[in-house]
């Protein structure tokens, strides 16, 4: 059977559900599917709080968001939602395919398609990284904040961006020990509001090092980190171990495109975005006309423009579909304004710089 | 290990199961990766890779990365990362690529 949709959502992460509730506020009829146990994506996993404005929920906490997202979503009888069920095929006859419960195969076929896939976590490509005690950025935050379980007991956390900074607190307050932020940048990466907490806490962040080797028999003991001069060079002398069994990784993501390409939408590589992303219009509408992209699949960012840009798309999807939506151009404009702020400051023009290519 | 206390989180566990794993009794919670449930109970290693047999454990958490396929109730390949655990589940270390049921 083909169930037969007018709009379908790729992804339960803030961008995709905030999609969904654009349309059903609209009075479309939305099928959200993702393959996660539970819905809300990454949100879920986060316990600080947000920033920007009301729009993007700030000052809440982003499991708190999720929870609210997720109310609201099943409040809607023109909902319906597709847990545990990954996407695994575009077809040229617009029909899309997907796997529940890894047993059930499913067939869809929508009117319009937001591809709200999110991210993948980049590796580290040093000897030993397969090691057990190596973790993923998000797999620390799904074992310690959704399951309630350890990581480990001393963690050493590999990049300061956002990720690595908030999940350096994270692991603070689940009772594991930190022994420092290794970042091969000069700078810090991620915010200076989150990169104060840590060195509040007494724990260094070293810019300018990078981690090369890790050792253990079966599980991580220990890992080597060296400083690193201005051409990435390790610098002779600086090499140190300390001992660990929790290695964090959190060195950037790309974008989760695969879908993307299998629909044949057109596409760029602009590394300001993390990696090939979809060409888009300021409706987040990719080159084929019924495919819409929002979040981190449209270039990595954060939490809060995935929710800005999936309310852009969402509300874009209802008007695609015929919908009466009254106040249609001040609502897109007032999500742009937002989103345009939220982008004001350093590291958000460089989203803005890497948009140029991609945003017509 | 489980956190015990969480400055901002409340955990609801579900109810408390029993499973096995290498025919060790063990105990998790209903619904919970296998895999988390796995790693409370300190087994990190969930499988061996096939060709240098080298130990693998939790890694990516959202079944992409197949570190943590692993035999269970008989069935071989089970992303035990997105895979909730159930009472009297039998959870074995897989060999090599498995086997079909």
């Amino acid at each position: 059977m083909i169930h037969q949709v007018p709009m379908l959502v790729i992804g339960g992460g803030p961008a995709g559900m905030v999609a969904a509730l654009q349309a059903l506020e609209a009075g479309v009829d939305v099928v959200l599917i993702d393959d996660g146990i539970e819905i809300g994506g990454q949100l879920i996993k986060q316990t600080h709080k947000f920033f920007g404005s009301e729009m993007e929920y700030a000052g809440t906490r982003g499991f708190q968001i999720g929870n609210l997202l997720t109310d609201k979503l099943f409040s809607f009888d023109n909902f319906k939602y597709f847990g545990r069920t990954t996407a695994t095929g575009f077809y040229e006859d617009g029909v899309v395919t997907a796997l529940k419960d890894n047993k059930e195969y499913l067939k869809f076929k929508p009117e319009v398609i937001l591809i709200a896939t999110g991210a993948s976590e980049k590796p580290l490509a040093i000897p030993n990284c397969d090691l057990p005690g190596v973790y993923g950025a998000g797999a620390v935050q799904t074992l310690m904040n959704l399951y309630g379980v350890m990581p480990g007991k001393k963690a050493l956390m590999i990049g300061a961006g956002n990720i690595g900074l908030i999940i350096a607190y994270q692991l603070l307050q689940a009772g594991t020990e930190v022994s420092a932020v290794v970042e091969a940048m000069p700078c810090i990466g991620g915010y200076l509001v989150h990169a104060s907490k840590i060195r509040r806490a007494g724990i260094p962040i070293m810019t300018s090092h990078t981690i090369t080797e890790i050792e253990g028999d079966a599980c991580v003991e220990r890992a080597q980190i060296v400083r690193v001069d201005e051409n990435w060079q390790p610098v002779p002398g600086t090499e140190k171990w300390i001992d660990t069994d929790l290695i964090c990784v959190a060195v950037g993501l790309t974008p989760l495109i695969d879908l993307l390409w299998m629909a044949g939408c057109e596409m760029k590589y602009v590394a300001k975005l993390g990696g090939e992303v979809p060409v888009r219009n300021k409706q987040m509408q990719a080159t084929i006309p019924n495919i819409f992209v929002a979040g981190d699949a449209a270039g990595i960012e954060e939490a809060s423009s995935a929710i800005l840009e999936g309310a852009i798309a969402g509300l874009g999807m209802a008007n695609f579909l015929g919908a009466e939506i009254a106040d249609y151009d001040e609502k897109h404009n007032k999500y742009w304004n937002e989103l345009n702020s939220f982008r004001s400051g350093p590291i958000g023009q460089r989203i803005s710089e890497g948009l140029k290519f991609v945003l017509s | 290990m489980r956190i015990k206390n969480h400055p901002i989180l409340k955990f609801e566990f579900g109810r408390k199961v029993k499973f096995t794993f290498e025919g060790k009794e063990m105990y998790g919670y209903e619904g919970e990766p296998i895999g988390a449930a796995l790693h409370d109970n300190g087994v990190m290693v969930l499988r061996q890779s096939i060709k240098l047999k080298r130990p693998r454990g939790f890694f990516c958490a959202i079944g992409h990365c197949s570190s943590c396929l692993m035999e269970v109730d008989g069935e071989s390949n089970v992303r035990t990362c997105v895979e909730p655990l159930k009472e009297g589940m039998v959870v074995k270390l897989q060999k090599g690529k498995g086997t079909l049921k």
